[in-house]
């Protein structure tokens, strides 16, 4: 992994060696077509600066559109975020300084939508996470049509947001719906689950944990096949049942792939946007009638483009961005732990 | 077996190839045909104007045939419409395209919810209509709300939403209520509360599974809409907590609210559809342009059962204008064309198939139904009961934030009320929080 990274730190004093830097090519290559050291003609001047500048002309296409798509709108909305600025008269702002973040954090809204997006988040990424395991151990067996079982595990994912939420709408439908009217089969009082507080949060996980299971129990499946059978032939000599083989040597061995989804399924929750929208219908940004379901990501739609105040949505925005760098960080630290422990 | 899954791989790359090299053609295509049509000023060289009309919901132009007619008499013109179904997403997007000065369309439909916001800080962004057409032509109130100060008509009204009550005969009759659609309107004529009262009566005998009314924010919304203060005086300040026309609504509401009579449905929601289609509640307040919607909504099974009867009072609840951006590159065309689609000719077809009502005094004379609607809802004379109701309407003062605060009293305030079972009290407090976040108090 280092001699890419030198070639690249010193290019000007490596342009001979650069080519036979590369991983593989022992340091005694000149082939493919390198011409003899010291002729310092226009070619192989040509072919130097060719050396220095291509594999920054290679990666530039992502940083070029990372820049104007990512960090120009970061810069952008941070500056945003420091001023009063209506979506009405974009360019009328004022200069506001903190104002935007001390009403922020001086807002029983915003507190209620960190502590639900805090909330369905674990309400859904947990049996989401727990479920896709099962679902991997069970793939995981010889079965017939295997392949048909695992794609079948991936359609849900590859339905979109709102078609699947708009079922799910329906059928939590607090008049007729399905749901209320299973309820009702065995004798429970129907629920009204979009106004209900623990109602809609759960309401709103399942969508999530519906569309997000099938791809999760992929990946901890590829994950599975990838560990040594003869871990599994062991411990079954030394008399481990399938329970115990799953317990001490599946999950030991999935270990950095649980810590990958989990991950990946905090980014998605804290960003937790378009499902809860949908569920709520008309005016489905405020998240319920008592913000019951509103997330930071709803709350910041609301604030920007409900009632155009773009100032504090950009303040709710980069609050979002620190907090997910700050889960990043606290997940860098358990993974290093976790390292060291293995 | 091998060779063969092969030669299908290579020719489903060769096939992705095509279909996006394909797509950039065509883009380019697009691209060079409006170029040409711009050189060409517009009308000349076989190069077509193609003018976009951006809209929300349904406005009924392309349903009502107007769009092929226009082309049919214009055959230098071409009409796009981009339909963005929600309200929500079109107005923000409009604003910054707007405020952006490119990406708008030729022409921009306007909600009433959000007129008073265009006029007050987008006026410099749209053609001054004002001076192109016969004004005296649109009902004064409906001109008056895209006029800014110095008298600039930014929009051209296209339909507004006088007030009826639609209902369903067949459950009134099994509840044993008045069905005369007569009788009715003098039973609560006046005031919104003896249709609360009547609602009563309705729950009393009600056939199983249904309520009297919808929401309680219906309720709301077509009290409030009679009345001439809401949430802004005429001079601009917000009222919206002192205001004694909203006061007056909000109670109302609170007594639907709290007295069992509403199926506690949102409004546009797909539940609410399905309490069309399964006959979940007996009434409806009734703008013209709810009537298109039951018909959809309700389907077959609602054919005859629906009447319709005049409202407590006159109201108005939505209708929409259409304005002409400056950043548009064919304004002349777009001005044109927008003048003919809000003539009373063209707002009487639009009736005709949609039932949206025209802002246009001239063409009450000679609205004529679909023979269908005039068959779904028993044979109502729903020109003579909306024509009625549109000469009455008083004029309102809207304000820049005249939709979110709406939507914090009806789906903050209302909604605790009807579906968590809070008091009144806490509703409007809740609506007293919601409204001051929104206005940054």
């Amino acid at each position: 992994m280092s001699s890419p990274k030198q070639a690249l730190a010193h290019p000007a004093s490596s342009a001979d060696a650069a080519p036979g830097d590369q991983p593989g090519a022992a340091p005694r290559a000149h082939g493919r077509g390198t011409p003899p050291p010291g002729n310092d003609s226009w070619r192989s001047r040509l072919y130097r600066w060719d050396m220095k500048a291509s594999p920054y002309a290679f990666i530039a296409p992502f940083f070029i559109v990372f820049g104007a798509f990512s960090l120009v709108p970061l810069l952008y909305t941070a500056w945003y975020s420091l001023h009063d600025v209506q979506l009405a008269n974009l360019d009328g702002q004022t200069w506001a300084g903190l104002k935007n973040y001390e009403n922020l954090l001086s807002s029983d809204f915003f507190w209620n939508a960190l502590w639900n997006t805090f909330t369905i988040g674990v309400i859904s990424t947990v049996p989401q996470l727990v479920m896709a395991i099962g679902l991997a151990h069970l793939l995981n067996y010889k079965l017939r049509g295997s392949t048909v079982w695992r794609v079948v595990m991936l359609t849900p994912y590859a339905t979109s947001v709102a078609a699947a939420t708009l079922v799910f709408v329906l059928l939590y439908s607090w008049d007729g719906g399905m749901i209320n009217w299973l309820l009702d089969f065995v004798g429970i009082d129907p629920v009204n689950w979009r106004e209900s507080d623990w109602g809609s949060q759960f309401a709103v996980s399942s969508i999530v944990i519906w569309r997000w299971t099938g791809y999760n129990a992929l990946i901890y499946l590829a994950a599975m096949q990838a560990i040594p059978a003869d871990l599994y032939e062991s411990a079954a000599i030394d008399g481990a049942n399938r329970w115990q083989q799953f317990i001490h040597v599946t999950i030991p061995q999935l270990r950095p792939t649980i810590l990958f989804t989990v991950v990946v399924s905090t980014i998605g929750a804290t960003q937790l946007f378009g499902e809860p929208l949908l569920f709520g219908g008309v005016s489905g940004s405020k998240g319920g009638s008592e913000h019951q379901y509103q997330t930071l990501g709803l709350y910041m739609y609301d604030q920007g483009w409900i009632i155009g105040n773009l100032g504090k949505a950009s303040a709710i925005a980069w609050t979002m961005f620190l907090i997910l760098l700050i889960v990043a960080v606290i997940q860098l630290l358990i993974s290093r732990r976790l390292r060291k422990s293995q | 077996m091998r060779t063969s899954t092969r030669g299908s791989r290579r020719l489903m790359a060769l096939a992705a190839v095509a279909a996006l090299t394909t797509g950039l053609l065509a883009g380019c295509a697009e691209d060079s045909d409006d170029g040409s049509s711009n050189e060409g000023g517009g009308n000349g060289g076989g190069g077509k104007t193609t003018l976009t009309i951006g809209t929300f919901g349904v406005f009924g132009y392309k349903q009502a045939g107007l769009y092929d007619e226009y082309m049919k008499s214009h055959p230098d013109i071409s009409i796009k419409e981009n339909v963005t179904t929600r309200t929500d997403v079109y107005w923000p997007k409009t604003l910054t395209r707007l405020q952006a000065g490119s990406g708008t369309d030729d022409i921009q439909a306007i909600e009433v919810g959000n007129i008073t916001e265009a006029v007050q800080t987008q006026a410099d962004k749209f053609v001054d209509l004002g001076k192109e057409v016969d004004k005296s032509q649109w009902l004064d109130w409906k001109n008056t709300q895209a006029t800014t100060k110095d008298g600039k008509l930014i929009g051209l009204g296209t339909d507004i939403g006088p007030m009826a009550i639609c209902y369903r005969k067949d459950l009134f009759e099994k509840a044993g209520l008045e069905t005369d659609r007569a009788k009715l309107a003098e039973q609560w004529k006046g005031d919104w509360g003896k249709y609360v009262d009547l609602g009563k009566k309705y729950m009393k005998k009600a056939p199983s599974g249904t309520k009297f009314v919808d929401s309680a924010s219906s309720v709301y919304n077509a009290a409030l809409g009679g009345e001439t203060e809401r949430y802004y005086d005429k001079d601009g300040n917000v009222v919206w907590d002192k205001s004694a026309g909203v006061k007056k609504a909000w109670n109302v509401a609170m007594d639907v609210a709290t007295s069992d009579m509403s199926a506690k449905l949102k409004q546009f929601d797909k539940p609410w559809d399905q309490g069309y289609a399964n006959g979940t509640f007996a009434t409806v307040a009734c703008p013209a342009w709810m009537i298109g919607y039951i018909q959809e909504k309700s389907g077959e099974a609602g054919k005859g059962k629906w009447d319709v009867a005049a409202a407590p009072t006159a109201a108005n609840w939505g209708g929409s204008f259409i304005g002409v951006p400056t950043a548009g590159k064919h304004q002349k065309e777009a001005v044109a064309l927008a003048k003919w689609l809000t003539a009373p000719e063209q707002q009487a077809k639009v009736f005709a198939k949609q039932a949206s009502f025209p802002s246009t005094p001239s063409a009450y004379g000679s609205l004529q139904p679909a023979s269908a609607t005039q068959e779904y809802f028993s044979g109502a004379p729903i020109t003579q009961i909306f024509s009625d109701s549109a000469k009455t309407i008083p004029t309102q003062y809207l304000g820049t934030k005249d939709q979110p605060i709406g939507t914090a009293i009806t789906d903050i305030g209302i909604l605790q009320v009807e579906q968590k079972g809070k008091s009144p009290a806490q509703g409007w407090d809740a609506a007293t929080a919601e409204i001051k976040d929104v206005l940054g108090q």
